[in-house]
Order: C-alpha cells, then sequence, then structure tokens
C-alpha cells in the first residue's frame, strides 16, 4: 500500500465518526449508485517508489536517442544548450516547483519578482517594450500572436511564411478552425520567403527569423509590406540569435514570439517548454497571459503583483481574447537564472559560439561528396538544411549507429509536400544544428561519419 | 476537542525570516565585468560577427542582461524563494487547484537523462521509452475516465478544453451538422466561456438551482437542435455532485449535443464514479491538480483530452500507439483536428503522471479520492458551527463558505479573513470564486493534510472571525508578518512598470 496519505487507522474512524458516517463509501452519497463503479479500477497494483524508480530507469532506457547516448545535432526549435549545475540547482527549489500561481502576491514576491526580472530580460532581447509572464511554447505563443494581430488589426487574413516551423503552423491552422481566421501560407525562394504574391489588406504577416531551413529574412522587406497591407508583424524569433543580430523590435515588429526551451529547460521531449510573447506598448490591453507589475504595499515598499488582471479569463469569461490561465511559469524562472548567469558577455558568447559551430559544420561540408547545403548562398545564424543523397530518415538511421543525432528529417516535420521546400527534396533535406556545447572535434566526425552515412 | 487533533499541526508561521526588506532586482545588483558563464573549449576558430554576418543583420550593441558572479546569482535567487509560498512549506488549501503534496520520486524520475535529454525530433525508433511511457499514460487514463482513447498534447487546463471544442466542431461538421452554441454553468471557471468563444461557438449560460447545482427545467429550456453541448464540471465549482448528470446528459445527448467534462475536480471521484459512465463525451484532466505534478508557480500543467469512441479519429495528432507487440509509433487519426502543441505535449509532467499512478495502483487512486472528500468533509463540519457553507450539504473535495454576514455586519471581507490567515501559517483559501456565491471562501484541504493540520487551519479560521469581531482593525492590516504587507493593486495597473526598464 504506497502513498502519501496521513490518516491512521484510529483517525480515519474518529474522522468519519465526527461526520456521522460508518464507512467512507458513504462519503459519497450524493452520487448515484447506478453510476458508481462497481469494481475496482483496471489497473496495476501501486508499485513502491523503489520499483517505480527501476521501472522507469528502464523505460527511460529504451529512449536510445537521448543526448548522452548520441551526440545532439538536432535543432528545428529544440537545442541541446548548457544547463549548468547552478541553473539545475536553483529551478529545481521546490519553492518555485511546489508553489501555485501567484494570485496572492503577499506570499508570492519570490515568483513575482523571478517573472518581472524575466520579462524585463525578454523585452530586451526582442527589442520590444512589453513581455508577458509566458505561453505554453513557441507555437501555442505565436497562435496567441496571431489572435491579437486579427484582434489589432481588425482584418482576419492571417500571411503565413512558409519559413515558420511547420509545426507552428500546423498549430496556427488547427486553432483557426475555432477562430475562422484566413490562413494564407507564402512558399520560399532560395530558401527564403517570396512575399511577391501579396498585395490587398492583411490583417497579420508572419515571418520566422531564421526560418526553419536557417535562412536570414529580410526583415526590413516584411515591416515595408506590413505598412502597405496594414497588418500587424509578428516574428517568430529565435532569441539566441538577438546576442549578435538585430532583435525583431529592432525592425519595427509588433510582436515577437519564441520558443525560449534554450534558456534554462532541457529538451524534455518536446515540454514543458517555454512560449515567449513581447509586444509593443499600443497591444497591452490585447496581451495574452499573465504580466507582472511593480508597484508598493501599504507600508511603501516595492512589491510586484499580476496586473492588467482585466484581460484575463477569469474576469471577461466569454469576452476573453485568451483562454490562457497556466503557462510555464517556472521555465520562465529558470530562464531568469539562466540569463542571468550568461549575462550581458554570456549571452553575445553563446550567440556567437552557435554561430561558429554551425559556420564550422558548414565549411567542413564543403568537401563533402554526398551532403551538400541545400542553400548555399544563404545566411544562416545556426540552423543548416543539408540535401542528401540518401533519405535523410535513412541518414538519421544511419548515423544513430554512428553515435549521432544527425539532426532532424524535413519531411518528419512537414505534412507531405510544402511550400517550403521542392518536392524532389523534401525527403532529402536534413535540418542540422550547432550549439555552444559541440566541439571541433565533435563536428569533424560527424562530418566524417555522414560521408558514409549520407551516401 | 478530540485527542487526535491535540498535536501539533503544520503550520507555515515558523518560517524563519530575516527581515522586511525588498530584495533588489538582478539588474541593481549588477556590475559591469562580472559574469558566471563557463562554456566548453570547442576548438573552432573564434570568428568575428563581422565575419560571419552580412552588416544588415547585425545588432547595434549589446543586449544588457545583468553581470553578477555565481556565488551572487545564488543568493539573489535563494532569498527570492524564501520570500514564496509553497506546498512544500505548508498547507495550501486553494479551492479548485487541488494544491496537494508532490511526491520528490516524481521529479527524479522527471530528471532522467534518458527522459530529460531526449531531443522531441528524435525518430521513434530512438524513443521507444517515450513512446511507451505516453501509451500507457494514455491507457490509465482512459481507464479512469471510462474514455477511449486520448491525446496528451495539450499543455494545460484550458488548452485542453479548447481541444475539446475543437474536437465537438469537427465532429458535427462531420456529420453536416452546423451548430452554435455551447451551454455552461454559471458556476463555472471563467477559462470555459474564454475557450467558446475562441472555439467559435457562444456561450449560453444556465443558472444553478437552489442546491447549488444545473437547474435542470432552465437547461431543457435552453437546449435545442443548435446547441453543439454542453461543458459540466463535475463535482462542480462548489464542491457538490451534480445529482443529476444522467438526466442532463440524456437531455443533451437528445438534441445531438456533446457532454464536455471538465476535470479540474476529478481529484473527487477517482475510482468511484466516471466521466464516460456519466455520459460525458469528451474529458480533458488536470494532470499538475489530480495527478500531483508541482505547479510551479503558475505552471507547467498538462491538460490531456480522453474521448469516447466516436470522437477518437478526430483526436489531436500523431499519437503515440502501439503498432506492434511492444513496438511504438507515431499514428495521425484519420479526421484529425490537427496538432495542438508544438511537439508531442508537456512530456516530462506526463511522465510524473504516470510514475504518481503507478505507484497508487487503482485502489490507492481511489483511496486518494475517499480521503480527499473526507478531508474536505470534515473541514466544512468543523467550521460550519462558525461560518456560513454555502449550499450546506455533504460536499466532495472542497467546500465554499460565504462570508456575505460578516462583511453586512461588520464590514470585514473574504479577501480579508484570507489575508489574515497567512499570518496564521496558512495559503489562503480562493476568494470570491465561484462568481455566484456572495464573499465566497473556497477551501480544498486535499487528502495530503492530517487532521491535525486540518484542525490548526480551522482554530486559525476562528482567530481571524474573532478578530474580525473583535479586532477589526488587525484583519483589515492584515498580513503583517509576511515578505510584503498588502499590496496597491491599483498603482500597479493605473502607473504600469512591466519592466525594469519602464520604472
Amino acid at each position: 500500500m504506497a502513498d502519501y496519505l496521513p490518516h491512521t487507522e484510529a483517525e480515519l474512524a474518529s474522522m468519519l465518526g465526527f461526520l456521522g458516517l460508518s464507512s467512507t463509501a458513504e462519503l459519497f452519497d450524493a452520487v448515484p449508485t447506478a453510476l458508481q463503479l462497481s469494481r475496482g479500477l483496471d489497473m496495476a497494483d501501486g508499485l513502491p517508489e523503489p520499483d517505480t524508480s527501476v521501472r522507469f530507469n528502464e523505460l527511460a532506457s529504451k529512449n536510445l536517442g537521448s543526448s548522452d547516448r548520441l551526440l545532439c545535432f538536432a535543432g528545428s526549435g529544440a537545442y541541446d544548450h548548457e544547463l549548468p549545475p547552478v541553473v539545475r540547482a536553483l529551478a529545481s527549489r521546490s519553492e518555485f516547483v511546489t508553489a501555485y500561481t501567484p494570485y496572492q502576491p503577499e506570499v508570492a514576491q519570490g515568483v513575482l519578482q523571478a517573472i518581472f526580472e524575466f520579462q524585463t530580460m525578454i523585452a530586451r532581447i526582442s527589442g520590444l517594450p512589453v513581455a508577458n509572464a509566458s505561453l505554453y511554447d513557441g507555437a501555442t505563443a505565436l497562435v496567441e500572436a496571431v489572435n491579437l494581430g486579427v484582434a489589432s488589426s481588425g482584418s482576419s487574413r492571417v500571411v503565413l511564411s512558409s519559413g515558420v516551423h511547420p509545426h507552428w503552423r500546423q498549430v496556427v491552422e488547427t486553432f483557426a478552425q475555432g477562430t475562422g481566421h484566413e490562413i494564407e501560407v507564402v512558399g520560399l525562394k532560395d530558401g527564403l520567403t517570396d512575399w511577391s504574391a501579396i498585395e490587398g489588406t492583411c490583417g497579420v504577416i508572419v515571418v520566422a527569423q531564421p526560418n526553419y531551413l536557417g535562412g536570414l529574412e529580410d526583415l526590413d522587406a516584411v515591416r515595408a509590406l506590413c505598412d502597405q497591407t496594414g497588418a500587424l508583424m509578428v516574428v517568430a524569433a529565435d532569441p539566441v540569435a538577438s546576442g549578435v543580430l538585430k532583435s525583431p523590435g529592432a525592425y519595427g515588429a509588433d510582436v515577437m514570439v519564441g520558443e525560449g526551451q534554450g534558456f534554462g529547460t532541457a529538451l524534455s521531449f518536446g515540454g514543458p517548454y517555454l512560449g515567449l510573447f513581447a509586444c509593443t506598448t499600443k497591444e497591452i490591453r490585447r496581451l495574452p497571459g499573465r504580466i507582472v507589475g511593480e508597484t508598493v504595499d501599504v507600508e511603501g515598499r516595492r512589491a510586484y503583483v499580476t496586473t492588467l488582471r482585466t484581460r484575463e479569463q477569469d474576469i471577461r469569461r466569454e469576452k476573453a481574447t485568451s483562454n490562457v490561465c497556466t503557462n510555464q511559469t517556472l521555465m520562465a524562472v529558470a530562464a531568469s537564472i539562466q540569463l542571468g548567469w550568461l549575462g550581458t558577455e554570456g549571452f553575445r558568447e553563446l550567440a556567437l559560439a552557435c554561430a561558429r559551430g554551425t559556420r564550422y559544420l558548414a565549411n567542413q561540408l564543403s568537401s563533402s561528396t554526398t551532403a551538400k547545403l541545400l542553400h548555399p548562398n544563404m545566411s544562416t545564424f545556426r540552423e543548416l538544411a543539408i540535401r542528401t543523397n540518401a533519405p535523410a530518415s535513412l541518414v538519421i538511421e544511419r548515423m544513430a549507429a554512428k553515435g549521432f543525432l544527425a539532426g532532424i528529417a524535413a519531411s518528419s516535420l512537414t505534412r507531405g509536400s510544402d511550400p517550403s521546400l521542392d518536392d524532389a527534396d523534401l525527403n532529402h533535406v536534413l535540418l542540422a544544428s550547432v550549439t555552444e556545447r559541440r566541439t571541433a572535434a565533435e563536428i569533424d566526425a560527424y562530418i566524417l561519419a555522414l560521408e558514409e552515412a549520407a551516401a | 476537542m478530540s485527542p487526535l487533533t491535540q498535536a501539533a499541526g503544520g503550520k507555515a508561521s515558523s518560517a524563519p525570516i530575516m527581515g522586511r526588506d525588498a530584495e533588489p532586482t538582478i539588474f541593481e545588483l549588477s556590475q559591469p565585468g562580472r559574469s558566471s558563464f563557463q562554456f566548453r573549449t570547442t576548438g573552432i576558430q573564434a570568428w568575428t560577427a563581422e565575419e560571419m554576418f552580412d552588416a544588415r543583420f547585425l545588432a547595434d550593441s549589446k543586449v544588457p542582461l545583468a553581470e553578477v558572479s555565481e556565488r551572487d546569482l545564488v543568493a539573489h535567487v535563494t532569498r527570492l524563494s524564501h520570500r514564496q509560498f509553497s506546498v512544500d512549506l505548508g498547507a495550501y488549501p486553494l479551492g479548485s487547484c487541488t494544491m496537494k503534496y508532490n511526491p520528490k520520486i516524481c521529479d527524479t524520475i522527471a530528471g532522467l537523462p534518458g527522459l530529460a535529454g531526449v531531443h522531441p525530433g528524435a525518430p521513434a525508433f530512438l524513443t521507444q521509452g517515450w513512446l511507451e511511457i505516453m501509451v500507457t499514460l494514455e491507457k490509465a487514463l482512459c481507464e479512469i475516465t471510462g474514455m477511449e482513447a486520448a491525446t496528451l498534447q495539450p499543455a494545460a487546463g484550458a488548452a485542453g478544453e479548447l481541444t475539446g471544442l475543437l474536437l465537438m466542431r469537427a465532429y458535427h461538421e462531420a456529420n453536416g451538422d452546423i451548430r452554435r452554441r455551447i451551454i455552461i454553468p454559471d458556476s463555472a471557471h471563467g477559462t470555459n466561456p474564454a475557450s467558446v468563444t475562441l472555439g467559435g461557438y457562444e456561450v449560453t449560460t444556465v443558472p444553478s438551482d437552489d442546491r447549488g447545482c444545473v437547474d435542470l427545467a432552465a437547461l431543457k429550456a435552453v437546449l435545442g437542435p443548435d446547441v453543439a453541448g454542453i461543458m459540466l464540471t463535475n463535482p462542480n465549482t462548489l464542491g457538490l455532485f451534480e445529482e443529476d448528470i444522467a438526466e442532463i446528459a440524456a437531455a443533451v445527448h437528445d438534441v445531438g449535443g456533446l457532454l464536455y467534462y471538465d476535470g479540474a475536480n476529478l481529484n473527487a471521484i477517482m475510482g468511484v464514479v466516471r466521466p464516460g459512465d456519466m455520459g460525458f463525451d469528451i474529458v480533458h484532466m488536470n494532470l499538475h491538480k489530480t495527478f500531483a505534478t508541482p505547479h510551479g508557480g503558475g505552471g507547467p500543467g498538462a491538460g490531456p483530452v480522453a474521448v469516447s469512441s466516436r470522437l477518437v479519429e478526430f483526436l489531436p495528432g500523431p499519437r503515440a500507439t502501439e503498432v506492434d507487440e511492444g513496438v511504438f509509433d507515431w499514428v495521425m487519426p484519420p479526421r484529425s483536428i490537427g496538432r495542438v502543441h508544438g511537439w508531442h505535449g508537456n512530456s516530462l509532467v506526463l511522465a510524473r503522471a504516470l510514475a504518481y499512478i503507478e505507484i497508487h495502483g487503482g485502489d490507492g487512486l481511489r483511496r486518494v479520492s475517499e480521503r480527499a472528500v473526507l478531508n474536505a468533509n470534515w473541514i466544512r463540519r468543523r467550521l460550519s458551527s462558525v461560518f456560513d457553507v454555502a449550499f450546506d450539504r455533504p460536499c466532495m473535495h472542497e467546500v465554499v463558505l460565504s462570508l456575505a454576514s460578516l462583511r453586512k455586519e461588520h464590514g470585514v471581507k473574504a479577501i480579508d479573513i484570507a489575508k489574515r490567515l497567512m499570518e496564521e501559517g496558512f495559503h489562503a483559501p480562493t476568494v470570491y470564486f465561484p462568481l455566484i456565491v456572495d464573499e465566497a471562501l473556497m477551501i480544498e484541504p486535499t487528502e495530503t493534510e492530517s487532521v491535525q493540520t486540518l484542525e490548526a487551519l480551522a482554530q486559525a479560521f476562528e482567530v481571524a472571525l474573532d478578530d474580525a469581531i473583535n479586532n477589526k482593525e488587525a484583519v483589515l492590516a492584515a498580513p503583517r508578518t509576511t515578505p510584503v504587507g498588502r499590496v496597491d493593486e491599483a498603482r500597479a495597473a493605473r502607473q504600469l512598470v512591466q519592466t525594469f526598464d519602464a520604472r
């Protein structure tokens, strides 16, 4: 009988007696007998903790692709960044882990101030004045950005670059079934978005920077297109790139969304991750999710509290523009710690290290006879689209046998053919990425293995 | 007082605090030139930014973050943590939030390199352990809820709600059936109506009757062929079981509508009664409530959605599936509404929840619900002689008090009592919810609190009430023992300071 219940037999009897009951079954007298489950749940008996530990270690050992077993060259929105012991230790403090939403600010200043610091850091990284307290992940943050953009512009025409991560586009399309937004996906030409066919009024224009093939888009052109069409400019950005490249705000973006996993959260098989959302002051009343503001307490001391609460679902109910309640606060706290650890210099060095590793990989690849850059003249940050002679999924399988997670097969992200790629390329495009954790020796070994695996 | 309750209960009022100064922000602790980061030695040529990028892409300057030593970072964050209440510190009777103890082993499991270190884009043959966890969890959740299949993608309860509404939409549309309304009781969580709007439907609210349950006659009056479905929480947000649920289900199904179960209160009924057996078609669960995954200060959660057989083909995907004995792969349901998460959902939360479920087993989960209901009724009975209980009859896992008479007679509100309780070492209950109860205080003790802690909580309520009547100023000034006193929320909204740079 493994559990965490404190009641002794004597206490159970006493508590039931206090209620005038003779059995725990009577606690459920309000539940019609005909509906009650007449049997036990069909499940194995409870497993003591030590056995559970053994079982999950066995399950974990079946994940042959974990980053302690295969050298990770996969990116596509999830990155194998350094997760230093100091961040792990601080972010796992149970005061943060086991707290609820900070509804009572007097006993939640720790989480509230950490979020305030997080908002400040994300605002600075995005180049925009307002950042919220987090959303579920990058993809769902983009959905919120689209909803905000439509509400703000008054037009439900949403133009989405196919350079946006295919999964993110799929999520936007799913939620458009409810909102009725018209989603128009724009193709790529030589790896960058071809906006030439876009004219007329638009509500929202979404561009990824860099796009999922790695290419750096011309955001000045996107800003001009937004001015011309009346659209809000939404940039789905890799936040790490801001360490060296111009931020979305510097290009005049109205909204930045991004995936913040790289800031203090492990690969985690895709979640929990960290949806980043930043915008202009003009849009603050439409901001989804929570936001923390600074104020004072009754004695005039600095204090923090969730604010602009009248936007939120529990107050606006059916008039709310977002239904978000629970977010990813713990990941936001971890990000504020990781960004504090990186600091001003480290954040720049992180971006440079990713870019250098990627450039080194691209350079070494030039001697390969079986794998070539898909768009060799395209400027990239830390993502490379590689055309392999063998199908990319087969390359990944062969590379795994040699100790590498070689990357992501583009075809595993798209649903069949996709406007971002030629049909001929689709099954032969390998998306690889390099973080600050990859050394020259590891990249050399990768290139050597890839030559054979991509044949 | 019973001898059982004479022992000391778990109050957090002994927690040491060094002082009541504000903690500087990390930006104020920053000194130019200090740093803590350390990276691997890569042996890669140190190309400059200018060598790597066209000048038009380059940032004009560095992003200023903070410049602190590792030691200062640790001290800053540790001090912040000491300004934060948590389940680990003490009882957290926050109604509707199910703040039960979060077993530590689940954190250890979530930290295993073989789970936490897995890239979500790695192909199925490299992630068989993860797919097995997902398939096993789906099966367990379906057994607990009496449903056929589930998606694990939704990242939180509200995401689950919207997913469920899109499933309703897909189902009706597949039948060539255009419907426009969703019915919601007036006691519902705010996420319900917000999700309905985002699902492209209109909300029709039905009132509660004098027993705190859906008014059946009023419900029948608003039912019609344009009703896509109803969203219900059962037990409802008053902590009461909707006894007419079978009749409600029949009435909604009769007009072709579907029943959506908001699983916020699933902790009350595990192994006792199942949403599927009550007639529900779609169920979301809050794993961060019922299955004890830590709330993280407001997230992450996980909101899997389980459905009856007629909705399985519409589920989000791809879904982890056992395609051959012991072999797992991703499979897209034939008429899927699509993806609702960037990857596979909040996987590490899912693993924690499965560990919790397997530690308990079926009997253990039933015991969890029994004790949750026992504790809630004990505190209800214990407080009912001194407070007005809204709808005073046996409750499920939580109980709602109304402090309307206290406000009328003494000018003390629910929020004041909540703040005064903090001085006694307890987190406040939920205040002003559900909206249909005047001056509501909602208490959910959960099953992991001992009767001694419940007694200490009851005594704290009595102290607060006594102060409200005899020492009103003390209650209005509470809390005075916490890191900050009452916070000027109006100023926060009026003079918005949303970042350090906006100060």
